[in-house]
């Protein structure tokens, strides 16, 4: 269970959000500017909220009236941004491993392929990350955000540049994953066929303000309408 | 040639280099990664040096180091002598006069590190050490070489600093750079060429090395030199 109470100003835009997300995989939905990353870093720790207190499972991660905030590493959180931002001057397998410094040796390695294996980029492993597509470096960030085996995990539009077959399977095998570890997900997107595809909680999120938290298929209702009067339109 | 006053200002120039590194990227992290009001005085202190005239900043040393102040004589029990007219004392000074050389091109290699990279680290688990250690330091690799060349050359240079704080001693204090002023003063110019030359040479060697390292980064990443 993840309680969200956030109240964060950055320059004049203002993000308000009070919400807990009971289900497993939750998706944030909205379209450009809505607050999606700036909620998503907050989650993560990587900025402060003006106000408010994030908590999981009942362990408070972050809390401005009692000035409590967790570090983004002991947050036991993973963030995949839309940009992938790999080290460079580290190969892929090395960029996985990054997380898993108290890990033995050979537990590390194996899971390395584990992870590079579960996002279908087991062949990148010795590539320097440079020479990688944008595609491939998704895949690579999402194999380091979950190596070190997050208890949160946030993800920002992280497929993006993958096609549509590509990225559909992804998200499945991640779905089955993060239901296997128990993770929950909370993924930021503004493709409704994306928030509709995963059956799961939406917070449906307009210039900052929660509009509406519940089920996809209900707070996307006039979303969906929207995007089926598009098609129409299209095949016309 | 005068081999004594060369080898001193090699070891004197490798000492406060050296020292200078081991001050310089801890701090130039702080300047980068840190928040707060404070961090501007901290990075404006840095700086001084390189406004504050080199006999000035030897004279406050000359008097801070000197007998006369508590700190004087602190560090002279400290040492079993004074600072001042030592080699020690010489290592105090360039490090201040040098600091500056040494933390700017840091700061400016290590605020090139885009943000991403370093939030990616955070989330990872990296604290501050391992975010500078693993990531900071290796993509700011020329500029670590800049932040040791330039305070090296500027060391193995340093004439006010040395005579105000260190005087003329040899073997002690007597740096290339005073070899060559009283080589001139004494109307030597076959020496003062030779000594000149030295510098010169050093100089140019210190650049060199600066310039290649710059373009072989370039020739491996595909690019070229504007």
């Amino acid at each position: 269970m993840l309680e969200v109470e956030l109240d964060a100003r950055r320059g004049g835009f203002h993000l308000q959000v009070e919400c807990r997300f009971a289900a497993a995989w939750t998706v944030i939905f909205g379209h450009s500017g809505a607050g999606k990353s700036t909620l998503l870093r907050l989650l993560a720790g990587l900025d402060r909220p003006t106000r408010g207190r994030v908590a999981l499972d009942g362990a408070t991660l972050t809390d401005a009236a009692r000035r409590i905030w967790t570090h983004p590493g002991r947050r036991h959180s993973g963030l995949v941004a839309q940009q992938p931002a790999l080290f460079p001057h580290l190969n892929v397998a090395a960029n996985v491993a990054y997380g898993l410094t108290r890990w033995d040796r050979t537990k590390r390695a194996q899971r390395v392929d584990e992870m590079l294996a579960l996002v279908g980029a087991s062949e990148l492993a010795g590539r320097r990350t440079v020479n990688l597509s944008g595609g491939q470096s998704q895949r690579v960030a999402l194999a380091r955000a979950l190596a070190p085996s997050p208890k949160l995990l946030l993800l920002d539009e992280p497929f993006s540049a993958l096609d549509g077959a590509a990225s559909d399977a992804l998200l499945e095998r991640l779905q089955a994953w993060a239901q296997a570890n128990a993770v929950q997900t909370v993924l930021a997107t503004h493709d409704v066929s994306d928030a509709l595809a995963t059956s799961a909680e939406v917070l449906l999120l307009h210039e900052g303000r929660q509009v509406a938290l519940g089920p996809a298929a209900e707070v996307l209702a006039g979303e969906r309408q929207r995007l089926l009067g598009r098609l129409r339109d299209e095949t016309r | 040639m005068d081999w004594q006053a060369l080898l001193l200002t090699l070891r004197l120039a490798s000492v406060t280099t050296a020292i200078l590194l081991a001050v310089a990227v801890p701090l130039a992290a702080l300047l980068v990664l840190g928040r707060g009001r404070w961090l501007a005085a901290l990075e404006a202190l840095a700086t001084l040096p390189l406004v504050l005239p080199p006999t000035v900043l030897g004279f406050f040393l000359l008097v801070l180091l000197g007998p006369r102040t508590a700190v004087g004589r602190a560090v002279a029990l400290l040492f079993g002598h004074p600072l001042a007219f030592s080699f020690e004392g010489l290592v105090v000074g360039s490090v201040i006069y040098s600091l500056p050389f040494a933390v700017q091109p840091l700061v400016a290699g290590f605020a090139a590190v885009p943000t991403s990279l370093v939030d990616a680290a955070r989330l990872l688990g990296a604290g501050p050490v391992r975010t500078v250690t693993t990531l900071l330091v290796p993509l700011a690799r020329r500029s670590l070489i800049t932040a040791a060349v330039l305070p090296f050359l500027h060391t193995v240079g340093e004439f006010g600093v040395v005579l105000m704080l260190g005087g003329d001693i040899p073997g002690a204090t007597r740096t290339l750079s005073i070899v060559l002023y009283n080589q001139v003063e004494n109307f030597d110019y076959g020496a003062a060429e030779r000594t000149a030359a030295i510098l010169l040479g050093l100089s140019v060697l210190a650049l060199a090395v600066i310039y290649s390292t710059g373009q072989r980064r370039a020739t491996a990443r595909g690019g070229h030199r504007a």
